[in-house]
């Protein structure tokens, strides 16, 4: 790989109010993923009022997520909290016989307070043992923003994971089943899933088929926010093949063969299997190019996404990127994606919401990506946005949704584009 | 510890940013750990506000508990006091700053700035949303009209030389049910009794406005979950009484104005007439009929839900089979008004609670917060949203007040909608067996597809959300519905002869049929149990 040493790449660094989700956001997608699991945030009202608010206030029956509200008298004294969270983790699984895996999900108030989520759930597996595994990951803000709570979610479930020695190629990182579904024909079709012996998805469909882990475990990032998953799963022996994240015909491309190049799968095979669905997503992405080609774009940071996004859409759509902020960033995780052109020298890791509206009021860009507490606003200055929520919620990776993808980016220009008022 | 699926209030902190929210030259600072942001986009997406929310958060991260965080509370004060240069400053914390006892009210206060400072107490763990809006309200009021420029010269001079009677309108907020257009509405109708709107506050108040709130004749608590203290103290500062009467439907209407009258001495003439609104001659024309004992189920905050039961009864001739409230703050007087119907009030913060109490009642109608329309969609029973907690559909575009005549219009329409025109029902009544009117066949006025949901066995269809469409974000399929399931069997004949009857009362029949036969011991049900039981009922 070409990429400049990873000390030159230059990046800006900015502290002040952040406009970020914490980590408790990812159990609105977690939960869909595996639909045996169920997680229990430890925390505050607030907590519960911001699930159900960034999960766009979806009402059901009785969905697989909920909140022990933490009231006065819990926090006067450790003990008795503990024993009230164990009262509600009985009450809650004997109202619930689907569910396989707890999942205890510490919040800032938990943390702050100290509650030790890792011994409760040590204590409620053996109250539980045969019947349920209870493993807990912190969500909270002060530790984690948006996706990074999908992070140390897969953390605790390598951890907890069985060794095998076995080989086998895992894809880590949630992706839609639909999108995994067509990943899994790939892998056949190219002859990799011949040269790998086997190839697992991480996280499972089903919290309770946690796959095993070992030396014998080589691994591609599906997702670029996964820097504790990947440090645990290294630490259990298993080895990181390095790639670009699979966004956008490129991207895609690339996440295959480094996978085709690492198991020495046969060319033939692979280029085959990659030509029809190659030349439909590029035949896709055609039409939205003209509408974005020449356009400028602006990532205010959400969801780690920003790297791999602006990389698409410079190199495969033409837009040029005015400035891609991130969270933080792991340069390690991002190598492959800041070898790119993609406007490296206006990465900002870390925010100062005001004055980086400040720099965004200047630069006007043509499209900005932005959470929803932002973009009306910023539709009402006249600047068209993105949700950049939507891109973390939509299948778009792989090339038959490179076309989505671009699409995502379009809608805001056309909308504009026709609208007479 | 309580265990929450969902929240019908969000944290007291919320409430405060209501009030910021609403206000026109104030700023909040709140002492929040990162991730609380989150709450902008309650403003920016549901009522779809242009700007940012006044709010400045410290979003403080681990690593920053280190250290001292007290000086990050001071920095971000004092960058929001340069950057926005409110007329007031308001400073609270959220959960978890709470724990750690920075204390940021007491802070900013020794920051000596030449704007008021307004320090809250928010007390996460105890409190909830309403009592922080009431709280907040209560303390800038307070804190601004303990101002030095706040003259009783003025307000004394002003009473000479005005010839009219003025009011204050407080409680209407951001984020608060309709209410953008109940200050329209009630605005045109306190000018139709002679009466000039001095102040409105919250809702687009500047501190200039709430300065000037001494200086008329009476305050109206439009929601008293929000207005209430703050009323109250004025009464006690400035000897404004205020109203307690909430004018959302036509007798309700009304007694508000009877109560004005009181207050004022004025006559309110012409306008104290109830056919100012469409209201009671629609519930009295012949369409209507079918609204007559319509079973109905209704839950919100204390202020709508009230009002709600008044004209579910009265005024449209419904029968109100189960009525609650999510505001304990209120729990007194809907556990009155409950009793007054006959029934038990249901007050909980319990969303299951309230999904299992539909169930039982088996309503025809729900009338409750975004909540409970997800519950009756499920169930397959009409909903009209009367509360918050809302959602983005429920800031219409168009003019849609809950107060005062043109209020009890709306109140018509948006509840009468949701259900079969009376003609329609008899029609379908008529020729269920042609295949237009088949037991599917929607409303004619409603969205072709829902005519699925009357099945009345609680089929496991996905629910394609609307709201989660609106915010494009995941759909499930509902999870672990309880199903209906009996004990008892039916015989095909009396089978047959159920499916005679009207869909839109088969499952009461049915339900009716099994608990009469549970109770006298038929087994199997006949047809003859079936008449049995419509007999018993019929009463």
């Amino acid at each position: 790989m070409n990429a400049p040493a990873l000390c030159d790449i230059p990046v800006t660094i900015e502290n002040g109010q952040r406009e970020v989700f914490c980590g408790l956001t990812g159990i609105v997608w977690l939960h869909r993923k595996m639909q045996d699991a169920f997680f229990l945030v430890v925390g505050s009202r607030t907590c519960a009022h911001l699930l159900q608010s960034a999960a766009g206030v979806m009402i059901f029956s009785e969905p697989r997520f909920a909140t022990a509200i933490m009231e006065e008298k819990d926090l006067a004294g450790l003990a008795d909290a503990n024993e009230e969270l164990d009262r509600i983790v009985h009450r809650l699984l004997e109202r619930r016989p689907d569910i396989s895996t707890l999942f205890l999900v510490g919040s800032c108030p938990s943390e702050v307070i100290k509650l030790d989520l890792a011994k409760a759930a040590q204590r409620l597996g053996v109250a539980h043992q045969g019947r349920v595994r209870v493993l807990s990951y912190s969500g909270s803000g002060i530790e984690t923003t948006f996706t990074e709570g999908e992070d140390t979610c897969l953390e605790a479930m390598v951890e907890a994971a069985p060794y095998t020695d076995a080989k086998q190629l895992m894809i880590v990182g949630t992706l839609a089943d639909v999108v995994e579904d067509q990943f899994i024909r790939l892998f056949d079709q190219s002859g990799i899933t011949e040269a790998a012996e086997s190839v697992t998805f991480f996280p499972p469909r089903r919290a309770k088929d946690l796959p095993a882990i070992g030396p014998n475990t080589q691994f591609l990032l599906a997702q670029p926010f996964l820097n504790a998953t990947r440090r645990a799963l290294i630490g259990r022996k298993a080895q990181h093949i390095v790639a670009k994240f699979p966004l956008g015909v490129e991207g895609t491309s690339h996440w295959f063969r480094a996978a085709k190049d690492h198991y020495n799968a046969p060319d033939d095979a692979f280029d085959q299997a990659l030509e029809a669905p190659k030349a439909r997503a590029t035949q896709a992405l055609q039409h939205y190019k003209s509408q974005l080609n020449g356009k400028t774009v602006w990532f205010m940071p959400d969801s780690q996404l920003e790297l791999p996004l602006a990389r698409f859409l410079n190199e495969e759509c033409g837009m040029s990127v005015l400035e891609i902020g991130v969270p933080y960033l792991d340069k390690q995780t991002m190598a492959p994606e800041l070898s790119g052109a993609s406007g490296q020298d206006n990465v900002v890791e870390g925010q100062d919401v005001d004055l980086q509206l400040e720099r965004l009021r200047k630069a006007r860009p043509d499209l900005t990506v932005c959470g929803l507490g932002l973009a009306n606003p910023l539709e009402g200055e006249g600047l068209t946005t993105k949700w950049a929520i939507e891109l973390v919620f939509s299948p778009i990776q792989g090339f038959e949704q490179a076309g989505d993808l671009a699409e995502l980016f379009a809608r805001p220009l056309n909308r504009k584009q026709r609208l007479a008022v | 510890m309580e265990l929450a699926l969902w929240t019908y209030e969000g944290p007291p902190h919320i409430g405060a940013m209501r009030v910021a929210t609403s206000m026109t030259d104030v700023h909040l600072v709140l002492h929040a750990p990162q991730g609380d942001t989150y709450a902008d986009l309650l403003f920016t997406m549901i009522e779809r506000q242009g700007k940012r929310p006044p709010v400045t958060y410290t979003t403080f991260q681990a690593k920053d508990l280190g250290g001292d965080t007290a000086d990050l509370v001071k920095a971000t004060i004092s960058a929001a006091h340069d950057r926005f240069k409110p007329n007031a400053l308001l400073v609270g914390e959220s959960c978890t700053a709470e724990l750690i006892q920075d204390q940021p009210g007491s802070l900013a206060k020794g920051m000596n700035f030449s704007v008021p400072v307004v320090p809250l107490e928010l007390p996460a763990y105890s409190k909830k949303e309403n009592w922080g809006a009431s709280e907040t309200l209560y303390y800038v009021v307070r804190t601004l009209l303990s101002q030095p420029n706040v003259s009783v010269a003025d307000e004394v001079s002003n009473d000479a030389t005005k010839n009219r009677p003025s009011a204050n309108i407080i409680g209407p907020s951001s984020l608060g049910f309709r209410c953008r257009d109940d200050v329209t509405e009630l605005t045109r109708l306190l000018n139709s009794l002679g009466i000039d709107v001095n102040v409105v506050a919250p809702l687009n108040a500047s501190v200039a406005d709430i300065k000037k709130i001494p200086q008329a004749d009476f305050n109206i608590s439009l929601y008293p979950e929000v207005s209430k203290t703050t009323c109250t103290w004025l009464q006690k500062a400035f000897g404004q009484p205020f109203t307690k009467v909430v004018p959302i439907g036509i007798s309700a209407t009304l007694a508000f104005i009877e109560e004005i009258e009181a207050l004022t001495g004025i006559d309110a003439g012409a306008v104290k007439n109830l056919e100012n609104s469409r209201l009671p001659w629609y519930s009295r024309s012949v369409d209507s009929t079918y609204l007559t004992g319509k079973r109905v189920f209704i839950f919100g905050d204390g202020t709508h839900a009230l009002a709600a039961a008044r004209i579910a009864k009265e005024e449209l001739g419904f029968d109100v089979v189960g009525l609650g409230t999510f505001s304990r703050e209120m729990a007194r007087d809907v556990r009155a008004f409950a009793q007054e119907l006959g029934i038990e009030a249901l007050i909980t913060n319990d969303y299951l609670t309230v999904e299992e109490h539909i169930q039982q009642l088996n309503p025809e109608l729900v009338l409750g917060t975004q909540m409970e329309r997800h519950i009756a969609k499920r169930l397959g029973v009409p909903c009209a949203v009367i509360s918050t907690p809302i959602h983005v559909q429920d800031v219409p575009a168009r003019y849609s007040p809950q107060v005062g005549f043109e209020g009890a219009n709306v109140i018509f329409d948006s509840w009468v909608h949701p259900l079969l025109m009376g003609l329609e029902e008899h029609l379908l009544h008529m020729f269920r067996d042609d295949f237009e009117f088949n037991d599917n066949a929607a409303p004619s006025h409603l969205h072709g597809s829902e005519g699925a949901t009357h099945n009345e066995a609680l089929s496991e269809k996905s629910v394609v959300e609307t709201a989660a469409e609106t915010t494009s974000i995941t759909v499930e399929n509902h999870e672990s519905i309880a199903t209906v399931t009996t004990d008892t069997a039916w015989t095909p004949d009396a089978e047959q002869e159920l499916k005679k009857i009207p869909f839109f009362v088969r499952g009461k029949a049915r339900r009716n049929t099994e608990s009469f036969a549970k109770d006298y011991g038929h087994n199997p049900i006949t047809v003859d149990t079936l008449y049995e039981a419509k007999a018993f009922y019929a009463r």
